[in-house]
Parts: structure tokens; C-alpha cells; sequence
């Protein structure tokens, strides 16, 4: 295990795929997006650490999103869209025409931004993706259902209510059975689209708690617009800006000694 | 305008008068139609007293009274109008008697209202009881008692009577009918002799004789019946009446009030549980009532996914762009289209070309008659789908349009194929919405008359469409359907003032089946809701 953390001093994250030097489990590798005509990412070059919460920061329309949603293909529902570059993950390339897609996204799990509970009960919308899977005894899907409850630190507020409808639960409580659902298929990596960005502070807490907790099992990559729970949560923070990786690195030192001009201009305030 | 004026209108108020007006006056048409249609509808039941009214030529009239009206450009004066019945008697069942002719107005305890199975209503007193020309009881009072006695008897042998008609006799004429298609079938073939036609005329030949065996049962179980009563009615004049025909008896001016609220509500349940006599206008509607139910069911068995499956395609896979949008204009217009197009589509290509083709298949030995080449049930509830598909289409397409993106990219997101988020995500949050199409499209199937008359409803069915022969369900068979019964007995009917009460309860009728499916169908959708509770975006 690489626990000690280096960053490459010098390297232009724009074009070198490292600069984070433990064991990847995500490989960006000069990556471009176009929407129609428009550039949305612009040669975006990094890895994102096994186990590790990986953020990334920077001004609406930056390409943040997009870019996560790269890592699990979601944009191939958008008409229009192009992609240059490679992304591995686990070492294998999810463009990989013998890759089913639905198989890529059994492995990234993917949080989004706004609370998407189905219509259905607490119990079906954990134990929808172990069906997909082709779980079907009801003990083992009670099981992960349990499991994957107790994970996203939910269970103790609905182990008694499984079966009433999930719409019936608080925005957070919404948002933790969405990670519960997500954590459910066991995937590699956790995909978190501002998971906290229609939550109160309370409910935003105990989800940054809980992304603690879960990075022992998965690796977490997160979009955020707040700075504070970037810092909070992540152990490594990436900046973008117009599509653009403009800097990359251990979240602290990101933070403090950042070695870009616009980061540090970003980070303290004085534009975005 | 003056700034007071202007103030006022400013202020708002007098548009929520507009609008508060504007609901008030389409409450009080709706009200004022439902009120129209239960008063009629409901007081047809009623045993309503029977008034003797003599008349100060001499002359007397009983009947129950329908209605008063002034005589036209006689001020002051009125008229009545009296339903006499006995129509075999006076010729018609209604009798105008100007008020100040009448001398005196009695409500005799012992006139009788009889049930008839022929020439509607009698009115008039026992004078006696024969039976096989001999009297065995005289007077009112006798009279009534001995025909109490032996009614129930009459009533089980017109119930046997009836039950070998429909049954046995029903019985050998459906297998006569199917030897026959068989011989000619046999002919179709080239085959003219053979063993298998002898052993065909031989099933033949044997029906025959139970056919005989049957009818000298029929005959025997007829002639049983000599007994008769003789009832007087108005100015002297007498109809003996075989107690074989009698249906019911009342002595409406004798009768306690709780005994007219049972009678009444006997009425009612004979009226939606029996079939229809004297060419509709007496009796029940129960034959329309199954029609209607069993049309709309098939209707909704067929549109729903239909009109489903074609949203589903409309929203969740066609490419959004000009053409789509197009089919949906398309889609929506033909809604409006009058529902006879839809008929006359009905009969060219369901009757003519799909009942054609199927006949000349499978039922050509039936032939010139046709199958299924004419109007059926089936034809008729397929039209009503093809009127009702669009409103289906458009309640499942707006349920789908209100499901949030983000759902269906929740259950991608875990690996489903977009098949799967079809079908485990997107097809239940949908379903009351596709509940709520239906609704409309059964009230709106249940109520439709004019495409009906053209494919496959008639004035009077001989059979329902379900019934003890293979194949139990007959798709092809004419049936009877409430609105186009209130368009027959309403307008087509020989003695329109004495159905008239019956359009208004049949239409009654009728807004209750549409309000029943209406109410299950909410019922169910609420069901849903409750189990999927949508949030609001």
C-alpha cells in the first residue's frame, strides 16, 4: 500500500496522467468533450487514487460534472456528444467495445444531485440494482437491503418503515437511501454529483460523515461547489475551470499553498 | 372609465364574480340535467294510486294520472292527462280529460294494475276466475284471493315453459345448426354421400325427434294452463285475461306505504335484472346493461395497450423533432373527429375486410351468411378502441413527460438497460396516469351511440354475447348496448308517451354504470398513487 503521498513537483496535470502517485483505480487520460461544436473538457490528463475521496472544485459550467459523467459513460444519453482520450478504470478501458456499458455502470455507482428515489418503496429502491444483478432470494436481498442501509447510515431511521414509499422520506434521508442504493451493487468507485447541494446543514453533515466512512470500501470521486466540504471530505482536490484541469493535488496543500494563479484566486474568493 | 371603475377592476374583484359566475351557471346546467333526469327517471317505478274519474256525461276512466296542463287559449282551464292502459281495450294508453268534465274523482280499494306479458298494463277490477270456461270464484274480494293462490303456480310454469325454450330447445337448434355448417361443409368438399354424411343426417334426424319430444312437452305444458280471470274495467267493458300472462298484480290504492316502498323497489331490480318485453318499452334492460359493461370491458382490454405502447414509443424512444411532433398533432386532432367516421371506418375495414377475410378462412361453409362479415361485439368495441386510443395515448404521454429525468438515469446509473428502466421504473410510476386515460376513454366509450348503430348494435339481441355453448364467449354476436336503447325506445318505439319514463331511467342507467366504472377505476388509480406516492416535480 502506498501510504506515503507524493506530488510530482512541476508536473503540468494538463498533460501528464500522474500526479498523484498512489495506486489509481480511475486513469484519465487526455480526455476531450465536445458538445456539438462546443469544447465542455479540454484535455483533462489525472488519476484518482484507490480508496481515497477525490474532489473536484470550480465555477458552474466548468466541466466538473461532465467529467464525472464521463467516468460511467452518462453522456452517451446526450445526442451530440464527442470524446476524445481514454479513461481506465481498474485498468481496464470502459470504451472497450467488448464492455457492455450496463456492466461499467454496475461498477460506478453514481450519486446525483438532486435526490432520485423511484417511486417505490424503501426496500425496492435498495434492492433494485441486487434484482438487476439477478439477486432473487427474498433473504439475500434483505440482507444487502440491511446492508447497504447500515452503510449509508440510514437504517436506524427506516428499518421499521421498509416497505412505505421512499418519495415519503426528509431530502436527506432521500439522499442517504440514493448512496444506500448506489453502495447496494458493491460497485469499485462512487460516483457524488454535489450530493449536498439541496440538503441543510445537518442532513449535509451527515452525508460528509458517512463519505468518511465509505471511502475504507470504495473509492469516491465528488463534485462539490462548496470549498469548506471539499476541504472537509476529500484527500485530494482538483480545480477546473472552462473545461480545464487547472490544478491537481493533495487537498491541504491545494488549499494552502496552491501553485496556480487562478486556483489561489478561486479558492480565496476573488472570482467564481 | 371613471377611477372608481378603474379601482374596482384593479382590485380584482369583479373577475373572481366573473369566474365564480361562470362555475355557478355550468353547476346549475349539470344539476339542473341530473335533476331532470332523476325526477323522471325514478318516480316510473312508483305504484302510484289508480283514480276513477267519472265524468258528468257518464262516462268513466281510470288510469293513473301523468300529468296536468292548461288547455291551449283557454285560460283557466286544465286538462289532464290519464294513463288508462288496456290498450287492447280503448285502442291507446293515454286519455286527455278536460278537469271541468269531471264530476267525481274515487280512489277505489279494489282496482288492480296488472303486469301483462302482451299490451302493456290492464287496469280494472276481478269480475271472476275460470278455469277451462268454469267459474270458481266471483268478486273482488274472491277473486283476488283465488288469484293469489294460484299465481306462484302460473309463474313456475311459464318458468318451465321458458327454460325448455331457451334451453333444450335452444340446445337442439345450436346442434342442428352445426350439423347443418358440417353437411355443408361436406358439400364445399365435394363430398355428397358417404358415412360421413349418413352419420351426420343421422345426428340429424335424432335431434329432430327430440325437437318433437320437446315441443309435445311444450304443448302439454301449455294446455295445462285454462285458467283465466276476467277483469272489468272502464264502462263496461271486459278482457279475460289467462292467468299465463300475468305477471304481477297490485292493488296500488290498498297499499300501505312500506308495501309501495317494496313494490318499488322490486321494480327496480326486476327492471336491471330481466329482459326487455313489447318491443322494448316494457320490462327490463338487462341485456343492454351486460352489452354495455361487456363492450367497455373489451374496449378497455384492447386500448389500453395499445394506446400505451404507442406513448411509450412517442416519449421514451422516437427522436423529439418535427415529425414527432406532427403525429402527436395528429394524434390529438383525432380525437375530434365525429365518432360515425370512426363507425363507417368500423364497418369497411373491421366488418367488411378483417370479418370478411375471416369468414372466407374459417366459416365458409356458413356462407353467403356471414360470422363475423357483419356487425359483432367485437367489431363494435374495436371501433370504440380505435375513437378512444388518442385520449389514452395522451394521458400516458403526459405521466411520462412528468417523470423526472433523474429517475430514469438513477436506475442506468445502477446497470439497468433502458428496457429494464422501462419496464421496472418508469412503467409503474406511470400506471396512473395510463388509469386515468382509460377513465376517460370508458366514460367516453360507454356513452358513444352513433358508431355502435353501424356495427353490431341492435334493438333487440336474441342471445347475449355470453352464454352456455362452446365457445362460451361469442365475439361475433349483435348485443344490446343503454344509449343506443334510449335512442330506440326515446324515438323508434310504436308508443312513445308510455316509454318515455323508461328513456329517463335507462339514461339514469347509464350515468350509473359510467359513474361505478369511473369510481373503480379512480379507486384503483388512488391505490397507486397511495403505493407511489409522486413527489411534485
Amino acid at each position: 500500500m502506498f501510504t506515503q503521498v507524493h506530488v510530482a513537483a512541476n508536473l503540468n496535470p494538463q498533460t501528464s496522467v500522474a500526479g498523484i502517485m498512489e495506486m489509481p483505480m480511475v486513469e484519465i487520460d487526455h480526455v476531450s468533450l465536445w458538445y456539438g461544436e462546443k469544447p465542455a473538457l479540454k484535455d483533462i490528463s489525472m488519476s484518482v487514487p484507490k480508496h481515497r475521496v477525490t474532489a473536484y472544485i470550480g465555477p458552474s459550467g466548468c466541466g466538473k460534472t461532465t467529467l464525472l459523467r464521463c467516468l460511467n459513460r452518462m453522456n452517451d444519453l446526450v445526442d451530440g456528444v464527442r470524446m476524445t482520450g481514454h479513461i481506465r478504470i481498474g485498468g481496464a478501458d470502459i470504451h472497450d467495445p467488448t464492455l457492455d456499458v450496463t456492466e461499467l455502470r454496475k461498477r460506478v455507482g453514481m450519486v446525483f444531485q438532486k435526490s432520485n428515489p423511484f417511486p417505490k418503496s424503501i426496500f425496492e429502491n435498495v434492492a433494485y440494482g441486487p434484482r438487476i444483478l439477478g439477486v432473487g432470494g427474498r433473504s439475500d436481498l434483505e440482507a444487502v437491503v440491511e446492508r447497504s442501509l447500515r452503510g449509508a447510515a440510514l437504517w436506524d431511521e427506516v428499518s421499521d418503515r421498509l416497505q412505505e414509499s421512499a418519495l415519503g422520506l426528509s431530502g436527506g434521508q432521500q439522499q442517504r437511501l440514493c448512496i444506500a442504493r448506489a453502495i447496494a451493487v458493491e460497485p469499485d468507485v462512487l460516483l457524488m454529483d454535489e450530493p449536498c447541494s439541496a440538503l441543510d446543514p445537518i442532513a449535509t453533515a451527515k452525508v460528509e460523515e458517512l463519505m468518511l466512512e465509505l471511502k475504507n470500501s470504495y473509492t469516491i470521486v465528488i463534485v462539490t461547489h462548496n470549498m469548506q466540504q471539499a476541504a472537509r471530505v476529500s484527500d485530494y482536490t482538483g480545480f477546473m475551470l472552462l473545461g480545464e484541469l487547472v490544478e491537481v493535488g493533495v487537498t491541504r496543500e491545494l488549499f494552502t499553498n496552491p501553485r496556480d494563479k487562478r486556483t489561489e484566486d478561486y479558492i480565496t474568493g476573488r472570482f467564481g | 372609465m371613471s377611477s372608481r371603475a378603474r379601482q374596482l377592476w384593479r382590485s380584482g374583484e369583479p373577475f373572481i364574480w366573473l369566474t365564480g359566475g361562470a362555475l355557478a351557471f355550468a353547476l346549475v346546467l349539470v344539476l339542473g340535467l341530473l335533476g331532470l333526469i332523476v325526477a323522471n327517471g325514478l318516480g316510473f317505478f312508483w305504484p302510484s294510486d289508480v283514480v276513477r274519474l267519472t265524468l258528468t256525461d257518464g262516462r268513466t276512466a281510470s288510469g293513473l294520472l301523468v300529468e296536468r296542463e292548461p288547455i291551449p287559449h283557454s285560460p283557466g282551464r286544465y286538462r289532464i292527462k290519464l294513463k288508462v292502459a288496456n290498450r287492447d281495450l280503448y285502442g291507446a294508453d293515454f286519455q286527455w280529460v278536460d278537469e271541468s268534465a269531471i264530476a267525481r274523482r274515487e280512489y277505489p280499494r279494489d282496482v288492480m294494475v296488472m303486469e301483462r306479458t302482451e299490451w302493456g298494463l290492464l287496469i280494472g277490477t276481478i269480475k271472476e276466475i275460470r278455469e277451462g270456461g268454469r267459474t270458481v270464484a266471483t268478486g273482488a274480494e274472491q277473486g283476488l284471493a283465488e288469484l293469489e293462490r294460484r299465481l306462484p303456480g302460473v309463474a313456475r310454469a311459464r318458468r318451465d315453459i321458458r327454460s325448455i325454450e331457451k334451453g333444450e330447445v335452444g340446445a337442439i337448434n345450436h346442434q342442428q345448426e352445426k350439423i347443418r355448417l358440417g353437411l355443408r361443409r361436406l358439400v364445399n368438399e365435394g363430398v355428397t354421400s358417404g358415412p360421413a354424411v349418413d352419420s351426420l343426417q343421422r345426428e340429424m334426424a335424432a335431434l329432430q325427434d327430440r325437437y318433437k319430444t320437446e315441443e309435445a312437452r311444450l304443448v302439454e305444458l301449455r294446455g295445462r294452463q285454462t285458467s283465466s280471470v276476467v277483469v272489468s274495467a272502464d264502462d263496461g267493458k271486459e278482457k279475460e285475461l289467462p292467468l299465463i300472462q300475468i305477471l304481477h298484480v297490485d292493488a296500488p290504492n290498498a297499499m300501505s306505504l312500506p308495501a309501495k316502498v317494496v313494490r318499488y323497489l322490486a321494480r327496480v331490480v326486476e327492471f336491471v335484472s330481466s329482459d326487455p318485453r313489447e318491443s322494448n318499452t316494457e320490462g327490463g334492460v338487462f341485456p343492454a346493461i351486460f352489452g354495455t359493461v361487456m363492450m367497455v370491458l373489451i374496449m378497455s382490454v384492447m386500448v389500453a395497450p395499445l394506446g400505451v405502447l404507442a406513448a411509450f414509443y412517442l416519449r421514451e424512444y422516437a427522436r423529439q423533432g418535427t415529425f414527432v411532433s406532427a403525429v402527436r398533432i395528429a394524434v390529438n386532432n383525432l380525437a375530434g373527429v365525429p365518432s360515425i367516421v370512426f363507425g363507417v371506418f368500423g364497418v369497411g375495414f373491421f366488418i367488411y375486410f378483417v370479418g370478411g377475410t375471416i369468414d372466407r378462412l374459417f366459416f365458409s361453409e356458413a356462407l353467403p351468411s356471414p360470422t363475423f362479415g357483419t356487425g359483432g361485439i367485437l367489431w363494435a368495441s374495436l371501433t370504440l378502441a380505435l375513437l378512444t386510443v388518442p385520449v389514452v395515448i395522451v394521458a400516458t404521454e403526459e405521466g411520462l413527460a412528468a417523470i423526472p429525468r433523474g429517475t430514469r438515469e438513477a436506475s442506468l446509473a445502477l446497470g439497468a438497460t433502458k428496457l429494464e428502466t422501462t419496464l421496472r421504473v418508469v412503467l409503474p410510476a406511470v400506471m396512473p396516469s395510463i388509469l386515468t386515460g382509460l377513465i376517460l376513454a370508458m366514460a367516453r366509450a360507454a356513452g358513444e351511440v352513433a358508431p355502435l348503430m353501424i356495427t353490431g348494435v341492435v334493438k333487440l339481441a336474441p342471445a347475449l354475447p355470453i352464454d352456455g355453448f362452446w365457445p362460451f364467449v361469442h365475439f361475433d354476436r349483435k348485443f344490446m348496448h343503454l344509449g343506443f336503447h334510449i335512442y330506440d325506445v326515446g324515438f323508434q318505439s310504436p308508443n312513445v308517451d308510455a316509454a318515455r319514463p323508461m328513456v329517463f331511467v335507462t339514461t339514469l342507467l347509464l350515468l350509473a354504470i359510467v359513474v361505478f366504472l369511473n369510481i373503480f377505476a379512480i379507486g384503483l388509480r388512488n391505490r397507486l398513487r397511495r403505493k407511489y406516492a409522486m413527489s411534485a416535480v
